[in-house]
């Protein structure tokens, strides 16, 4: 099936682009009218997609986090985020809730839940040297659709 | 300034604003941190209602504000924050640190 409306974005994987990153995809479908709760989902599942590319994907490198957003009819809408980082080396185990490689404490290591309780799919794609493709998939409901 | 703190006799309030993420998540941590430790406060409230955004960043600054609490023998509360956010925070199953006010307008929701 072809999207009806789509956008491609990238932008450097510093920290100070996460807010970016997430403001322009719940920009892009504001045209389907969500309601303050599903763009509020999208915005958070987003964030932790990229901040995951950040902190993990590059480290402290800068590399580039791609984001490609596609509105299907009935306004299912795709997501995609994407970095060439390290890539993980057991997405099963990366997926475990409270599961976090950060040894300060200052992480929760929720951010696959909240990206899967948050969005209607969640799908994880890595290899390791090459880097993590994270699909999100949510069907607006509300209002006009 | 992302946090205004308020230090009393027993408490430090920190009233949080604006999008807390990884990316301002560290300077709020040293912020609110600073001001623990200067004051040894029994309470550490930790003030949402100027928050728009939170993603589990914001979880990870409240367990690690936490244990810093209990590392004193304190403890933490979390007040007005807004419906969205306590939505992250019941996913992480850290609401019971909801303050009783906050608590009440959760369970009408």
């Amino acid at each position: 099936m072809k999207p009806i409306n789509e956008m491609k974005l990238s932008f450097e994987s510093r920290s100070c682009n996460e807010a970016f990153g997430r403001s322009a995809v719940a920009s892009f479908i504001a045209v389907l009218d969500p309601t303050v709760e599903e763009i509020s989902d999208i915005k958070t599942a987003v964030s932790e997609a990229v901040t995951n590319c950040i902190v993990h994907g590059y480290k402290e490198n800068i590399g580039t986090v791609y984001i490609h957003v596609k509105i299907f009819e009935g306004a299912r809408v795709v997501i995609t985020i994407r970095d060439r980082g390290c890539g993980i080396p057991n997405v099963k185990k990366a997926m475990e809730p409270l599961f976090t490689t950060c040894e300060t404490g200052e992480r929760a290591g929720l951010g696959f839940s909240i990206m899967d309780s948050f969005m209607d799919k969640l799908k994880v794609r890595s290899k390791e040297g090459k880097g993590t493709t994270v699909t999100l998939e949510k069907t607006i409901v509300s209002k006009g659709n | 300034m992302p946090v205004d703190i308020d230090i009393d006799d027993t408490s430090v309030t920190a009233y949080i604003s604006g999008d807390v993420d990884h990316h301002s998540a560290g300077a709020l941590r040293e912020k609110i941190d600073r001001a623990v430790e200067m004051s040894y406060p029994e309470v550490l409230i930790l003030d949402f209602g100027g928050v728009t955004f939170m993603d589990s960043s914001g979880i990870g600054l409240v367990m690690g504000r936490w244990k810093l609490m209990r590392d004193i023998s304190g403890k933490v509360v979390i007040q007005n924050a807004p419906k969205y956010i306590s939505k992250v925070m019941r996913m992480a199953g850290i609401e019971k640190l909801l303050s009783d006010q906050d608590k009440k307008e959760e369970s009408l929701v």
